[in-house]
């Protein structure tokens, strides 16, 4: 039996090959660009960054786009490591912001899901309902509320005013129950059969089924909040509290090198954790295609 | 005796389970729904002082101005054009790496790999690509085109909706891959061995069985679209183009005015449109899931 194709694998396979490149440019390009030269930057792009500040120094009209730079230095990567503390310390904000913000949602949406999965009475199914639509909700609807609450507490300007809503934003309450829902009872009624309680059927039989689970909502957690601009934006009103993802934008105009070195740096941790557990980001992706329970 | 000792048992057990739930559930009522209702509260008064009663004067006035307006538009007119092109190139993507090509889980990666990249990073070579003098109109002069000033002119959005698919196809068409591989092999065998051509199995089987995704794939490029504020905010401040104010940014400028009923009713306002996006995606799965199941 002879199939038709419309189009030859060959074709396809180009086709792909293209998509890639486009996909990969943008990050290959500010890798590759943090290793050039000041001086290499401003002749290529001097028009964009620099014109406006510096009239004396000579800038060329044209913007050249190179992939490889003539000199390889790491001479941006040394001033951002070691002779300006400014940009780790936004660099540790992020962590001190997003590391938290992992492990208390993650931990927090665990027991929550548990508990979820277990009994699906009228009053669950609601509370499931309600952390969706919540979950489904933009920024601009949640950001008043949160401002509101900060205020009251008394904890706006402070870490805590972006951590709180970090902790118990519902996302991986929802997506950590569809992943429960899926141990067999039989497992669990076997657990209960034995005498086991409901704290040791959770740490026992849940907590070692979806420990795979539980790390792929965690990359999404994590690369979700390390991208996060609007909260801190509003929420955290004093720079030096900022993280780096705010602040990156604050530096494009002033050295360029730097900013292509910062700005490398900053892609480092969710590159190397998009590395490490692409096959469970796949998979947490693939769950969160439904808003069913 | 017995039995209600056993009852008593299986009462604590539950009370376990429901003490579980108790950290989310106070969390989200505290910092989401509680604040939410005060929000709904401050859009109907006349201002957080004095708790008059307007009821719909705060919504009237949101709705003339012309800010809100220009936000408004430009945030439709944005979706408008982003989502279908979301849906279809995510959809293509996934069909291209279904195909029988050599490389097929690198190129995932490679499709997949803007997601885990912060925006902050990558927004100096988005500037770098559609500056006056930059490479994109470079590109634009081989086919004889005049140069554009990209983000400083109506084609602003062309490199925001650019940005937009870079970041959110990967995540796209992880969803389509799962619904594609989801669709039964021995229907497709059976058109095969009919002699169904290509296009009629797309057309009449893949389509039917993916028409689920493709809705949820929709409304959630729907819903991302609302957030493109943050690529807009760090590739062009707080004041852009007129074509890329977005919600967000009225939502932005209105909190340094501390204008609460303002606020209040555009966070309800916009609660009100997704709760009936939100709406149509839980209806439509219900049927569609039917339908194919």
């Amino acid at each position: 039996m002879k199939r038709k194709h419309y189009f030859s694998r060959g074709t396809l396979f180009l086709l792909a090959a293209g998509f890639a490149i486009l996909f990969l440019l943008p990050t290959v390009l500010t890798f590759t660009n943090s290793l050039m030269s000041q001086s290499e930057l401003s002749s290529n792009y001097g028009v964009i960054f620099e014109s406006l500040k510096d009239s004396t120094k000579y800038v060329s009209e044209d913007v050249n786009l190179k992939f490889i730079p003539d000199k390889v230095t790491f001479k941006q990567f040394f001033t951002v490591l070691l002779a300006s503390p400014d940009y780790l310390l936004k660099f540790w904000n992020s962590v001190l912001l997003v590391v938290p913000i992992v492990l208390g949602q993650v931990g927090i949406a665990t027991l929550a899901a548990y508990s979820l999965m277990r009994y699906n009475s009228k009053i669950r199914k609601l509370i499931f309902f309600v952390y969706v639509i919540l979950m489904l909700m933009p920024y601009q609807v949640m950001l008043v509320p949160n401002y509101l609450v900060s205020q009251w507490l008394g904890i706006l300007n402070t870490r805590w005013a972006v951590l709180f809503p970090g902790f118990f934003a519902p996302f991986s309450v929802f997506l950590l129950t569809k992943f429960m829902k899926r141990i067999p009872s039989s497992l669990i009624e076997a657990a209960f059969i034995d005498g086991a309680t409901e704290w040791q059927v959770f740490t026992q039989v849940c907590l070692p089924q979806c420990r795979s689970a539980i790390y792929s909502i965690a990359i999404l957690v994590f690369i979700d909040y390390w991208n996060m601009v609007e909260q801190p934006l509003i929420l955290l009103a004093d720079e030096t509290k900022q993280p780096l993802s705010v602040y990156l934008s604050t530096i494009n105009t002033g050295e360029v090198g730097v900013a292509f070195a910062v700005a490398t740096i900053y892609m480092i941790p969710p590159l190397l954790l998009f590395l490490h557990g692409e096959s469970y980001l796949v998979e947490g992706i693939t769950h969160s295609g439904s808003v069913k329970g | 005796m017995k039995k209600s000792r056993r009852k008593m048992y299986i009462g604590r057990e539950r009370l376990v389970s429901m003490m579980m739930l108790w950290p989310s559930l106070m969390g989200v009522l505290i910092f989401f729904l509680l604040p939410f209702c005060v929000v709904c509260y401050y859009s109907l008064i006349d201002s957080p002082l004095r708790h008059n009663f307007v009821f719909l004067k705060n919504f009237a006035e949101i709705l003339q101005n012309s800010s809100f307006l220009l936000a408004a538009k430009n945030t439709a007119t944005f979706s408008i054009l982003a989502v279908p092109l979301a849906v279809v190139l995510a959809l293509g993507l996934a069909l291209l790496l279904e195909a029988r090509i050599p490389g097929k889980s690198q190129f995932r990666t490679f499709f997949l790999s803007p997601m885990m990249v912060p925006v902050a990073s990558v927004v100096l070579i988005w500037q770098v690509l559609f500056h006056y003098n930059g490479a994109a109109n470079e590109f634009l002069s081989l086919f004889g085109m005049q140069a554009l000033d990209w983000l400083k002119s109506d084609h602003a959005q062309i490199v925001v909706i650019l940005l937009f698919l870079w970041k959110n196809l990967g995540y796209n068409m992880i969803l389509f891959m799962a619904s594609l591989s989801n669709i039964p092999h021995d229907l497709l065998e059976v058109a095969d061995i009919e002699g169904a051509s290509p296009w009629y199995k797309f057309t009449r089987i893949k389509l039917r069985y993916l028409s689920p995704t493709i809705l949820f794939v929709a409304i959630l490029s729907l819903i991302n679209s609302f957030k493109v504020f943050r690529e807009i905010y760090l590739l062009t401040g707080s004041y852009p183009y007129e074509s890329l104010y977005t919600l967000q940014h009225f939502m932005n400028n209105t909190f340094h005015a501390l204008n609460y009923q303002k606020l209040s009713a555009a966070a309800v306002l916009m609660a009100i449109v997704m709760v009936v996006i939100i709406a149509i995606l839980f209806i439509a799965e219900d049927r569609f899931g039917k339908d194919v199941e």
